[in-house]
């Protein structure tokens, strides 16, 4: 996934100032920056979450895999089953938890058979390592898991349509430190089948799950490369600052 | 955790431009189009028959407002052997024409000038046109002049759209000679038998006596309450029950307050049937919890700073309240209770368990004489079986939504002009 | 009207009060040069005297015109003329009110001799102990103005008094609310008691004939069998009017939060909004006037027989239009507090709006929706005029939406707006239905304001 020269406006006022990345699709890629720096903006551009935004306004290339993104003959049903996005805050919808992972392939009739289907969400279930703990009570309601699980789930869902790209926004920020690690071990697993994108404010994460690092402030990109390298021996003064702890 | 990739089966990447997923995705859109043109339609629907619901009252009302007239010469001096102009003029005007017998005068003038059955032409109660004119301008005793009076009502209906056999008729011949006016009489008179002579002015003013009552009771005892409510009751099963009972009001049907106004105020109190007085008490019953609810919403808009501001000067709590959330919350109050009031006015069923159905051809003068009110003068013309009428319900119906659109707009004004965001 | 005039004067007394009271105190801070000596301003004590003065006199009033009736009849029947009387209470307290209402001048001719002769001794009663009540009120204010006044002394609190006054008129005023309610609740009980003592119930809730009569058929049977009029205000305000409002009122709500530039919204929540401040009565006349003669028309043409000019479907689906903007309001704040997380969610696995919208919003929302529309089934059954005007009163048990059929509301007041006396149990039937239709809408409210609440903490 590449993008060139992108800007965001919301209304008058410019959120992203020209920022040129490419994700590539067997790293996982990190943004890290300091709160409003732009970095949740920029990962909503890639799957255009933000057409739900009725002042958002996008211009610069974006394209997956040589298309442009925001071609008008761009179909962004599709679009945003090639690149899943897991959020913020865990959000399961109010149905079981079979219902919640079959969603998805109901409604891009990825499965032919109800045999096909079980077998979605087994896999997905499995990939996102829940599978153990929710096979036996795959009825039950998805609000009913805890805050980790459910963020699991929200992973399991965005693997059942079998993504290129998954999109995390923050996925961390409302968990505890031991439901972290899980998360964070399972992106390790899905590395290599799935080109993944975190968003992230906390360096340590970053420095775990990722091979390549963007530093995002104030809306322009300062600093995108190898996430050794990025934590050890950033070029930008910027970035230096904000790794050492100096704002932010 | 690690073991679980080991037993997944690899899928085969989905194939996006495959013949069968795009034509799947092609459904899709249609399926999110036709959703779509559901949901404008039923708005389309929402409006446009709000949209016919006006244009039919409306289009029959504006008719209501006018009349069809005949001219009739009238030769004053022949007929009433010389009366002079100063007779009908000040105060003694009225008596004096009293005694003049216009009624005669104008029957004779007609019979003249459209044979013996000329009379039948016109509306009975049309001399009383007569009467006003001469009171308007008493000079034209004095001479020979042409009037125009009000026709019957079947020749009117005729003359506006299309009428019985017979009064089509009688249009087609009286043709050069028939014209329209504007019928003053609906903006003056009271109900009446014959629809050439009814009008609104009695139960417009029934109506806002009633409405003035509601609003001496409703506004005090529904501001009081809200004040009660968001300031002082504290946290308990009493005002857990006061807070229920405001709640249960507001859903309960209007029809059973009309029962509790007939077995209270008019059987156990012994208040007179059909006077504004009661109309309004139940009225104002059914008005206030809607403005204890609006009430409420705007006094906790009321940001706590301005209460601990005037606290930690030394206020006591009344003052806090009645110097400082009160008036900010003021047009919040107002605004819900012009809503409420608007409510009330259209409202009919309470009214007629009351007893305000009576046919009431005197404007009301005090809170106990029986009244009527707009929406039952509605009710009743409705009712009437003379096609003459229905131009009259609809042009009464087009008062009445004047009246509400001007109350619902200066709430709206109010809203827009005094809120503030804290 | 002389109690008016006693009212006016007595507020007008209060006024003076006031003016007295704050004089007084006035000199009170005048006299002293530390102004803290003095607890209140003067306003206060102003209004001290005042309250002194009106308090006592408006309650004696008050307490005097709830109790002088009883005395004047008293009174009353002292007279020789009261000797006349008959012995039977039923005629005997028909001819004493006739009498009341010439003697207090709210009616002139009476149709009973009887009661011509009980004028005079009204007459005399009433002014009597209205001139009693007069002379004792007017006494009240002067005693009481005065001891109030008496009492002003630098360190009354007279503040903290007044606040006390204050809080009690609050609260008397937040009580009103509760003693309505009670009061609709003891009176339809009450007079339904009276009802169930000549009907038996059972043939009420359960007969399927419905043909008051004030005197029992041969058969005993009463014609007050009221399922046809349940099964009516089920079929018009339940099922027609739900069926026209429900995929109006929601779809509109749908498209107007989902779909509508901010624009459009503006201008069309409004104009949806209207429909619901149009009244009754105009709604009632168009189902009259409009629909349903088209809707007779129609079903002629396509050849339904009993096809009538007063249909329940004129009426329900009139009725429908008028709930439209209700569902819609109430659709709408259930799909705007689904957390717009869980839109995203979906949206972001690639659906589209409408699968967004059909799969995920609407289930959520669901208890919301029918939370509304529960209120709007408890507002269509309550409704009256619309039904009144163009449903008719024909009591048919019958579920083809062309003929007429009549409803709870309709027969409230067409047994009521007779000029029966008010101990028929064709009256009488009238409280015994307000009383199931209070029961059941109440019911409907509580269950549905406890399904939304109960939504809303989902949320939370």
């Amino acid at each position: 996934m590449t993008t060139r020269n992108v800007d965001v406006f919301y209304g008058e006022k410019q959120a992203i100032k020209d920022v040129s990345i490419d994700v590539t699709m067997d790293n996982v890629t990190a943004f890290i920056g300091p709160s409003g720096c732009g970095k949740s903006t920029f990962l909503r551009c890639l799957n255009r979450m933000n057409d739900t935004i009725p002042i958002a306004r996008v211009t610069g290339d974006i394209t997956l895999e040589g298309e442009d993104i925001y071609a008008p003959k761009m179909d962004v049903v599709q679009l945003r089953a090639r690149v899943g996005m897991v959020f913020q805050k865990p959000n399961p919808f109010p149905k079981s938890i079979y219902d919640n992972i079959a969603y998805g392939p109901r409604i891009h009739g990825l499965a032919s058979s109800k045999d096909e289907l079980d077998n979605i969400v087994e896999t997905s279930l499995q990939r996102a390592g829940l599978w153990g703990e929710v096979q036996d009570r795959l009825q039950d309601s998805g609000t009913a898991l805890s805050g980790g699980q459910q963020q699991r789930l929200c992973i399991a869902r965005a693997i059942a349509v079998d993504p290129e790209v998954i999109l995390m926004d923050e996925p961390c920020s409302a968990l505890d430190p031991i439901a972290t690690a899980k998360i964070e071990e399972l992106i390790h697993e899905l590395r290599g089948k799935y080109a993944i994108v975190i968003v992230t404010h906390n360096m340590q994460q970053a420095a775990r799950v990722s091979q390549r690092t963007a530093f995002f402030h104030l809306g322009t990109l300062v600093e995108y490369g190898v996430t050794s390298d990025i934590f050890t021996n950033p070029t930008e003064e910027k970035t230096r600052d904000y790794i050492t702890g100096r704002y932010g | 955790m690690n073991s679980s990739a080991t037993f997944v089966e690899e899928r085969n990447p989905t194939d996006w431009q495959s013949r069968a997923m795009q034509q799947r995705i092609r459904k899709r859109y249609a399926a999110e189009r036709r959703f779509k043109a559901l949901g404008i339609s039923a708005i389309i629907l929402s409006a446009g028959f709000l949209a016919f619901l006006m244009i039919v009252m409306v289009g029959n009302g504006l008719r209501g407002f006018t009349q069809t007239e005949l001219p009739v010469e009238i030769d004053f001096p022949a007929m009433t052997g010389g009366a002079s102009a100063d007779q009908f003029k000040g105060a003694n005007g009225p008596a004096n024409l009293r005694t003049l017998g216009v009624q005669d005068i104008v029957n004779t003038s007609v019979q003249i000038q459209y044979g013996e059955e000329g009379s039948e032409l016109f509306s009975a109660g049309g001399w009383q046109t007569v009467n006003q004119e001469i009171l308007k301008n008493p000079q034209i005793v004095e001479t020979k002049t042409t009037l125009y009076l009000p026709v019957e009502s079947e020749i009117d209906v005729a003359f506006k759209g299309s009428g019985s056999e017979t009064a089509e008729d009688m249009v087609a011949e009286l043709k050069d000679q028939l014209s329209t006016g504007f019928n003053w009489n609906f903006l003056t008179n009271s109900d009446a038998t014959d629809p050439m002579q009814v009008g609104i002015w009695g139960a417009l003013k029934g109506s806002l006596i009633t409405m003035f009552i509601t609003l001496l009771i409703a506004f005090p005892i529904g501001v009081l309450s809200a004040l009660y409510l968001e300031e002082y009751a504290p946290k308990n099963r009493f005002t857990d029950l006061i807070e229920v009972s405001i709640n249960n009001l507001a859903a309960v049907p209007s029809i059973i307050f009309g029962l509790l106004g007939l077995a209270v105020f008019l059987n156990l109190f012994g208040l007179p049937r059909s006077a504004a007085l009661v109309g309004g008490l139940t009225l104002a019953l059914m008005t206030m919890p809607v403005i204890v609810i609006s009430g409420r919403n705007a006094v906790k808009a009321v940001p706590p700073s301005i209460r601990e501001a005037a606290l930690g000067i030394g206020a006591s709590q009344m003052q806090v309240v009645f110097h400082h959330v009160l008036p900010l919350a003021l047009p919040g109050i107002l605004t819900g209770t012009i809503i409420g009031m608007a409510r009330a006015l259209g409202e009919t069923a309470p009214l007629l368990m009351i007893g305000m159905r009576a046919f009431i051809a005197t404007p009301p003068g005090g809170i106990v004489e029986p009244a009527t009110v707009l929406p039952v003068q509605i009710f009743l013309w409705s009712d009437e079986v003379n096609r003459g009428f229905v131009e009259k319900t609809s042009a009464a119906i087009i008062v009445l939504l004047l009246f509400l659109l001007t109350m619902n707009a200066l709430a709206i004004y109010l809203r827009n002009r005094f809120e503030t965001r804290w | 009207m002389t109690g008016s005039i006693l009212f006016m004067l007595i507020i007008v007394l209060g006024g003076i009060a006031w003016f007295f009271g704050r004089v007084k105190a006035s000199r009170f801070s005048a006299d002293n040069k530390k102004r803290r000596a003095v607890h209140s301003l003067p306003n206060y004590h102003g209004w001290y005297v005042a309250l002194w003065t009106i308090g006592p006199a408006l309650l004696f009033l008050m307490i005097w015109n709830t109790a002088s009736p009883a005395l004047i009849t008293d009174a009353a029947l002292t007279s020789p003329a009261a000797e006349q009387l008959p012995q039977d209470p039923f005629a005997r307290g028909a001819i004493l009110a006739e009498a009341r209402s010439i003697a207090s001048g709210q009616q002139v001719q009476a149709f009973n001799p009887l009661s011509q002769s009980m004028v005079e001794p009204y007459r005399t009663a009433i002014s009597y102990y209205r001139t009693l009540g007069m002379v004792a009120a007017l006494l009240l204010v002067f005693a009481c103005g005065a001891f109030g006044w008496l009492r002003l002394k630098p360190e009354l609190r007279a503040r903290t008094k007044i606040e006390r006054a204050t809080m009690v008129l609050l609260l008397f005023a937040s009580l009103i609310a509760t003693i309505t309610t009670i009061g609709i609740f003891v009176s339809l009980i009450f007079e339904s008691a009276r009802f169930f003592s000549m009907v038996s119930p059972i043939d009420f809730l359960f007969g399927t004939e419905w043909n008051p009569k004030a005197v029992a058929g041969p058969r005993g049977e009463t014609g007050f069998g009221a399922i046809p009029l349940f099964w009516g205000t089920v079929f018009i305000g339940a099922i027609i009017a739900m069926i026209v409002a429900i995929p109006l009122g929601l779809m509109s709500a749908i498209y107007l939060t989902q779909y509508a530039p901010p624009n459009f919204r503006a201008w069309m929540k409004p104009i949806l909004e209207v429909l619901a401040g149009v009244p009754t009565v105009v709604y009632g006349y168009f189902a009259a006037l409009t629909v349903a003669p088209a809707l007779r028309d129609f079903a002629v043409s396509i050849g339904i027989s009993g096809a009538s000019s007063e249909s329940a479907l004129a009426a329900g689906v009139v009725m429908g239009i008028m709930i439209i903007p209700f569902v819609s309001s109430m659709a709408d704040d259930s799909i705007a507090a689904v957390p717009s997380a869980m839109r995203d969610g979906s949206l972001a696995m690639g659906a589209t709006k409408s699968e967004t919208i059909k799969k995920v919003l609407i289930p959520a929302a669901l208890p919301g929706v029918v939370g509304g529309v529960l209120l709007a089934v408890s507002r269509a059954i309550g409704e009256t005029m619309i039904v009144v005007m163009a449903a008719g009163l024909a009591a048919n048990m019958t579920a083809n939406p062309f003929s007429s059929v009549t409803t709870v509301t309709t027969q409230i007041v067409k047994l009521l707006t007779g000029d029966q006396e008010f101990d028929s149990p064709k009256t009488l039937a009238a409280f015994a239905l307000g009383l199931v239709l209070f029961i059941v809408t109440l019911l409907l409210n509580l269950i549905a304001l406890r399904v939304v609440k109960k939504y809303r903490e989902a949320y939370e």
